[in-house]
């Protein structure tokens, strides 16, 4: 297929086209006829739901899968790649989300790996650090010294070291597959830089991400896949979010977020000068029927309040007050037994125990923390499945064969066997595609209506907005403000960076 | 609720391996031509297998219990002693031997749970200690006798109603496989095997999951114990009674397709699993293997399991790609 394109710094040639791919997994087609061009300087995002063939486009790319019929090819000449080696040679690498980096070597040991500099029969370090070191420089990374151990570096810098290790194999086309997934807030923002830097020295960039403000950002075209086609590919400017949406779900989502309908009840959990080491001097309500979103930057003690109320980290000083009676909570299992969930921003750490089925897990928090008959009283798991909303095969399916979307069900799920009074949702919907985001939004604003108080924590501002009754932004540890619904994502990032007039 | 017969995730090659190796035994020897014959391989299969079943309560949680041969030899030797050939002593005695079991138990469970000692290093070490105060204890040759009413449950047989003779140790072996498939059904099960997939969320969700790996540790010790009267009874008093056992125990479990490090495996197909091991060394035994190489083949067979294991994982996978998101 023939792309035109006006984007400036994009070459006439691509680096690599693919064209007409198409790959079938026992019978079931999961690529028809996508095609992909890359050219260099250019950060070419891919989109679309979970499911639509993103990873899989990713892995005949990568030479992990062959392609069933489709043409690779790579500066004008037709190749196949029969292992990810070959792919390796012809310039292509691939960023996955998990790192493939040895935790305990140096970061100059990681970069050429099986490809030491040898000097008489011996590796020469000096030439490894040296070879190191001008590729972190061309890249404008000084801060990373090529001796130090790998598990001593953050996740972005470990991130810059897997890149430095694709370009030292002279990789000319980079795919990263979900890079900001495991990047705190302030790290995308380094990220920004690198992926800007990367495409500035010529290197081709297919950025897969759910996230469309990244997308925005960054990209200089766009691909949309749906259901393994290929949908459109456009320059970024000539597109926008709901547009680049519409096309992902293949319907306009009139209304991603629904409306708030429910009226504020009682106060179901108040903090009245609550803090511990990380947070301090928090007094506020949530109330019966209300969705309470909490902002502020990673690190501002969001999720060290959930933490916190739900008693992993107790707070030390000041009150809680649940259904107004003074409560201490002081670990997880008091913390369920008095009313509270907590779905915690690390689905797959934390949330599920991946290889038991749906049903195991749905029951998980009931089994655990409820005594004798409450615990032996056969919940209504169907109603409870079909109340969250989960596509499975069936209750016996491992959860870890579910889409990001339905296992957030399935958590979800197992806190509403309990019927918490008050929920927590950390990142609710991070990993979850457009069209199950949706619906989780539909199921938090229907438990709210049934008087359930819900605290919702999140990063992403358009969601947090979209869906609370009232803000609460922390900075630095403490509450810096409260908006009402409604409120712009400046003054929400101006209160958080702690910039704003407080209201 | 639907009720219907669910075998777990990878019980079936095991089951595939046990049938095969159970015609093979038709053929091989004339013993198996009737009931009787494989009703005693039963009955010399009822300790691996009680083993089996308690060792896989610790490995779905997520450990390893290699305490129990040498718990079974210190039990048959103390046992041999404190009983001295007479009946009077059987009562109390067995309820001393389930009793230092479920003491054995708590140590593993305690010091692997409280001081953070891998469970592998602790029960490495309770294996040597139990070792060497069996030495101390007996200077090497056990001492005293088991009276004929301890060694009904090896060796007796109960008189059934419509099915006649049947060894109280194939009975003990149904009742331990039917409570444990039983418990393993219940939350409390269901919540041992999340532990060994991931005790994180076992923890957050409100879980105790100290007590939960705690009750595996005293379970396998306790069924160890069970283990070391059935084989008493049955193999006699000797301090090599118990030499292996645990490995033995592991290999059945691992050769019913439970995933080392926790998580996956069924009671069902551990059972299996132990008596399929005693199949292939009465078959190897049947057709003049040496003895000697039982070791080697139960090294291969532990191998190729969780090397099937890992594989099958992979194909497993394959197959059963995410269902895909709907609003």
């Amino acid at each position: 297929m023939a792309v035109t394109h006006g984007t400036p710094g994009v070459e006439d040639d691509p680096v690599v086209r693919l064209e007409g791919i198409e790959k079938s997994f026992f019978g079931v087609p999961v690529l028809r006829g996508v095609d992909l061009s890359l050219h260099a300087g250019e950060v070419h995002a891919l989109v679309g739901e979970n499911g639509a063939g993103k990873s899989t486009l990713l892995k005949v790319l990568a030479g992990v899968h062959r392609p069933d019929s489709g043409r690779i090819v790579v500066r004008d000449e037709e190749v196949t790649f029969a292992s990810p080696r070959d792919a390796q040679a012809a310039g292509i690498a691939i960023i996955h989300q998990e790192f493939t980096l040895l935790e305990h070597r140096t970061v100059a040991e990681n970069v050429f790996l099986g490809r030491e500099p040898v000097r008489r029969g011996q590796v020469d370090r000096r030439a490894l650090e040296a070879d190191t070191r001008r590729l972190l420089d061309w890249l404008g990374e000084d801060g990373i010294e090529p001796g130090t151990e790998v598990a001593r570096l953050s996740v972005a810098r470990k991130q810059v070291v897997e890149i430095v290790k694709a370009l030292s194999a002279d990789a000319r086309v980079l795919a990263m597959d979900e890079p900001t997934a495991a990047l705190a807030d302030n790290e995308v923002e380094l990220l920004y830089g690198l992926v800007r830097r990367l495409r500035d020295r010529g290197i081709a960039i297919l950025y897969v991400s759910h996230r469309m403000r990244e997308v925005f950002d960054l990209s200089s075209r766009i691909t949309v896949l749906k259901d393994g086609a290929f949908v459109t590919c456009a320059p970024t400017a000539d597109l926008d979010t709901d547009q680049v949406v519409r096309h992902m779900v293949g319907r306009p989502l009139e209304t991603l977020y629904p409306e708030r309908t429910g009226v504020p009840g009682a106060v179901r959990i108040a903090l009245r000068g609550a803090g511990n080491e990380r947070v301090r001097n928090l007094t506020f309500d949530v109330r019966a029927g209300e969705i309470v979103g909490l902002a502020g930057l990673q690190g501002s003690g969001r999720s060290a309040i959930a933490r916190a109320i739900w008693g992993v980290e107790p707070f030390t000083t000041g009150t809680v007050e649940l259904d107004g009676v003074p409560t201490r909570v002081t670990g997880p299992r008091t913390a369920v037994r008095k009313g509270i969930g907590y779905v915690t921003e690390d689905r797959k750490g934390e949330g599920l125990a991946l290889r038991q089925s749906v049903r195991d897990n749905a029951l998980l928090v009931r089994r655990a923390a409820c005594r004798g008959a409450v615990a032996r009283q056969a919940a209504d798991l169907t109603r409870l499945l079909g109340e969250v909303g989960v596509v499975a095969r069936g209750p016996h399916q491992e959860v870890r064969y579910l889409s990001g979307g339905n296992q957030q069900k399935v958590v979800l799920g197992k806190w509403l066997a309990v019927r918490p009074r008050v929920l927590i949702v950390d990142e609710p919907t991070r990993g979850v595609d457009v069209g199950a985001k949706q619906a989780l939004y539909r199921l938090l604003r229907g438990l709210a209506d049934d008087g359930m108080a819900i605290l919702m924590i999140s990063s992403e501002l358009p969601e947090l907005i979209g869906m609370s009754d009232r803000i609460l932004v922390m900075h630095e540890g403490a509450l810096a403000g409260e908006l009402p619904a409604g409120a712009d994502e400046e003054t929400v990032m101006a209160l958080a960076t702690g910039h704003g007039a407080a209201a | 609720m639907r009720a219907r017969l669910r075998l777990a995730d990878g019980t079936g090659p095991v089951l595939v391996v046990l049938l095969i190796l159970l015609v093979a035994l038709a053929f091989a020897g004339p013993a198996y031509a009737e009931p009787a014959g494989y009703l005693a391989l039963l009955k010399r299969a009822a300790p691996l297998v009680v083993l089996a079943v308690g060792q896989y309560f610790v490995i779905v949680s997520g450990g390893f219990d290699l305490s129990v041969g040498s718990l079974v030899t210190a039990e048959v030797v103390v046992a041999a002693r404190l009983v001295d050939g007479d009946d009077a002593n059987t009562g109390w005695v067995i309820a001393l031997l389930l009793g230092c079991g479920v003491l054995v138990g708590l140590v593993n469970g305690l010091i692997t749970t409280k001081l953070l000692v891998p469970s592998f290093i602790v029960t490495l070490g309770m294996l040597l200690v139990l070792d060497g105060a069996v030495f101390l204890w007996s200077g090497g040759a056990p001492r005293g006798a088991l009276s004929p009413s301890f060694r009904v449950l090896g060796r007796g047989s109960a008189d059934l109603p419509v099915l006649g003779q049947v060894p109280w140790s194939v009975i003990v072996l149904l009742v331990v496989v039917v409570a444990a498939v039983w418990f393993m059904r219940s939350g409390t099960g269901r919540l041992l095997l999340a532990v060994g997939d991931n005790e994180n969320v076992v923890r957050l969700a409100g879980g105790r999951v100290d007590r939960l790996r705690l009750l595996a540790f005293v379970l396998s010790a306790l069924l160890a114990s069970v283990a070391a009267i059935l084989l008493a009874g049955f193999a006699g008093v000797s301090a090599q009674v118990g030499e292996g056992l645990e490995f033995r125990a592991i290999t059945a479990v691992v050769l019913g397709g439970a995933l080392l490090g926790g998580g996956r495996g069924s009671v069902v197909a551990a059972a299996a699993g132990a008596l399929s091991l005693e199949a292939l060394f009465s078959l190897l035994n049947l057709l003049g293997v040496s003895g000697a190489l039982e070791s080697a083949v139960q090294g291969v067979i532990i191998i190729a399991a969780v090397a099937y294991a890992a594989h099958g994982a992979g194909l497993r996978q394959m197959l059963r790609r995410p269902v895909p998101d709907t609003a």
